[in-house]
């Protein structure tokens, strides 16, 4: 089923094990954080890791799929599957028009233009009236999901969470493992060699670049439910920075390594935040041990420990 | 030792395994007698590290020390983390805090976004929310909630000191430099309309881009060529500091009064005296004001990092000390069981205490002290170290705060 190997239907079903049991034994608002981070490393992953595209504005299609659901829930009182929705949308038309811009470029210019077009997009988070400025929007009702499950108790949070996650998860995974998965796979080792074959390789990247924004842009709407708020973070280039370093640390280009690295670094994020100043020191340090002994990431590494395909 | 891989990962690991040993020492000693839990969280290694972060830890636990809480025979725990100025993460580590480890009272808090964000959680989980580092005014007006108190000073009163008393001091012709985005022209608004009142005239302002500016030479200028004798820095953090740094690299802080709508002391100490002289600014609190604010300084100091307090600290004290006092006079077990009644009682309460002297607590949670207007002292004026403030004026905490019907807060109504 969608294209899963023998060993990454264990790993399929180890994870989602690991996603039922732990709400019982860990916190399950620092769990649903857990979730929205590696979706929306996910989503980061399908553009570098499958595509080669490296973006540094991840952060935009994120905080505002994070703003339009806050805003559509708070002042059009819409159902949280269809604010939801509304970040994924907003993610798509992003991404659309500023893909559309940035996959003109590769390399070291298609990472300068998309971080130049998500600062736009902060600027404008900054100015615009809707988002509250620095205040950003707060006390976001999570109101009901379909009409009938009453999002305000936390573990039905925490499914409802959990499901967009699984469901965002599969969709990477059929994405990458269809023929059209394969051509943008293509595309990343050889472009020329792509196009000579008669792929139009800009419209490949532009719907992955697209579906790549549509998944950021509902993690955001996700997280904008669970913490009932919106702000500027989200849209922070700090943002894109930390995505870069979760996809890393998992491991670029494996199924389960963005997941992995959300793990890793949300946990350093919660866990070190009582010792003050030490978390942003710890973070660096982990940064550089694993770009110097296990580039290819915890996943990764795990991978070729075994050679098996995570 | 060579950097192989198995040495990274076991210290990966042993530094992972590093967090875990602590929650299980703080879950040993709260099943203990009912223990009243204060969690301050605030920026420990961002821009608000010096005005709230350690020393803010340092001033919670002096309280509990002047208190005496361990003669009282109570138990009283602090714990603390860093926010990192995310609001998720904030929200995040809130609720955790009151699920999971029992925090009664949630203490400091500095970034109004975050700030903000923690109303709700607070008033759902019905504790006790005292913010001492927070400067925006909606938490007490339009986002006010009956589980909070804003304890030492907000934008309003920085307005309503640096633009009324100054004006009454003479400078009365403004010219504002603005950050471009909605902190910095409500800044810009409330002040303008204040000097209005008191017979001054703000004969214009430049708004410049936020973030990113770091070059304010151009609009320098335009203030100086303006006339005004005062020019209004309507922007906050490295902003601040850089317009200050150009501005006496210009020679204006001669011919013209700076006046900072936010800053701390130990900005003033990080520019130095010889940049920051003749800066006027707005606090509630100044180490060297009285016997007993020095007193207390001379207390906290040997535990801060090397750091004197500010008025954010001395707010942390005094919010634990007046709450401490609810506590006992409630008892401990009401006390932990609902937040609105304790906030009600420390209304009810008259505060007093070593650093902002005898306060009331407004019904909407604004805690009304007396703010100060000071001005920077010149290095030669400077006896001894931190020794950076001569006070201007003082505006009694009745008429330096915005008056109750005007915050519009929507439970004084019903």
């Amino acid at each position: 089923m969608f294209g899963f190997s023998r060993t990454q239907s264990i790993a399929f079903v180890v994870m989602v094990a690991l996603i039922v049991i732990c709400p019982y034994v860990l916190y399950p608002v620092f769990l649903m954080r857990v979730l929205c981070a590696a979706l929306f490393a996910c989503s980061f992953n399908l553009m570098i890791g499958y595509v080669g595209l490296l973006s540094f504005g991840q952060a935009a299609f994120f905080g505002m799929g994070s703003y339009v659901a806050a805003w559509t829930i708070k002042a059009w009182h819409v159902d949280a599957s269809i604010a939801i929705i509304f970040g994924g949308l907003t993610g798509a038309v992003l991404g659309l028009v500023l893909g559309y811009l940035a996959i003109r470029r590769s390399g070291i210019y298609f990472a300068m233009i998309t971080l130049a077009l998500a600062q736009m997009v902060y600027f404008f988070c900054l100015e615009a009236p809707f988002t509250g400025g620095e205040d950003g929007i707060q006390q976001v009702p999570r109101g009901h999901m379909f009409g009938i499950i009453d999002l305000n108790n936390d573990m039905a949070m925490y499914w409802v969470t959990a499901a967009v996650f699984i469901g965002g998860f599969l969709l990477v995974h059929r994405i990458i493992h269809s023929p059209f998965g394969q051509v943008l796979k293509g595309i990343r080792e050889n472009e020329p060699r792509a196009t000579s074959l008669g792929y139009r390789t800009d419209d490949y990247k532009l719907i992955a670049f697209v579906l790549s924004c549509t998944l950021a842009g509902v993690a955001g709407g996700t997280k904008a439910l669970v913490f009932g708020i919106a702000t500027l973070t989200d849209v922070h280039y700090s943002t894109s920075g930390e995505v870069v370093l979760t996809t890393l640390l998992g491991g670029l280009g494996t199924v389960f390594g963005p997941a992995m690295g959300a793990v890793v670094v949300t946990s350093m994020e919660n866990y070190l935040a009582q010792f003050g100043a030490w978390v942003t020191v710890t973070q660096g340090a982990i940064f550089c041990v694993c770009v110097l002994a296990f580039r290819r990431g915890i996943i990764g590494e795990l991978g070729a420990l075994f050679k098996i395909s995570l | 030792m060579r950097l192989t891989r198995r040495n990274a990962l076991t210290t990966v690991a042993a530094a992972a395994a590093l967090p875990l040993i602590r929650p299980a020492y703080a879950q040993s000693s709260a099943s203990k007698s009912p223990t009243i839990k204060i969690g301050v969280l605030n920026d420990q290694s961002g821009p608000y590290t010096n005005t709230g972060g350690l020393t803010s830890v340092a001033c919670t636990r002096q309280a509990l020390e002047d208190f005496g809480v361990s003669t009282k025979g109570m138990n009283v725990e602090v714990i603390s983390a860093d926010h990192q100025n995310k609001p998720d993460l904030a929200v995040s580590i809130a609720r955790q805090w009151f699920d999971r480890d029992n925090v009664d009272m949630l203490l400091d808090v500095p970034t109004s976004s975050v700030a903000l964000a923690l109303q709700s959680v607070v008033r759902e989980k019905n504790k006790v929310y005292l913010n001492a580092s927070a400067a925006s005014s909606a938490l007490t007006g339009e986002q006010c909630s009956p589980n909070f108190i804003s304890w030492n000073y907000d934008t309003y009163m920085l307005a309503k000191s640096t633009g009324g008393a100054m004006v009454k001091a003479g400078g009365d012709t403004w010219y504002f430099l603005t950050a471009d985005y909605a902190f910095g022209k409500q800044l810009q608004a409330d002040t303008s309309a204040l000097i209005v009142k008191s017979g001054g005239k703000v004969l214009g302002a430049a708004q410049y881009p936020f973030p990113g500016t770091t070059d304010f030479s151009s609009f320098l200028v335009q203030a100086q060529s303006s006339g005004a004798k005062v020019l209004g820095l309507a922007n906050a953090g490295a902003d601040t500091v850089n317009a200050i740094k150009q501005s006496a690299e210009f020679g204006l802080n001669k011919s013209m009064k700076i006046a900072a709508l936010l800053m701390f002391i130990n900005d003033v100490h990080a520019l130095g005296l010889e940049t920051a002289q003749g800066l006027n600014l707005t606090e509630s609190f100044y180490w060297d004001m009285n016997d007993r604010t020095r007193a207390f300084t001379k207390r906290v100091l040997p535990k801060t990092p090397n750091n004197y307090p500010n008025m954010d600290h001395a707010g942390c004290y005094s919010a634990t000390l007046h709450y401490l006092k609810t506590v006992v006079d409630m008892g401990v077990v009401e006390a932990k069981k609902d937040g609105v009644a304790t906030v009600n009682r420390m209304k009810a309460m008259p505060v007093e205490d070593d650093c902002f002297g005898k306060s009331k607590i407004r019904e909407d949670g604004r805690n009304l002290v007396a703010s100060y207007l000071f001005e920077v002292k010149k290095p030669s004026e400077s006896k001894g170290p931190w020794d950076y403030y001569k006070q201007v004026a003082m505006t009694p905490g009745d008429q330096a705060f915005r008056p109750l019907a005007e915050g519009h807060c929507s439970f004084i109504k019903a």
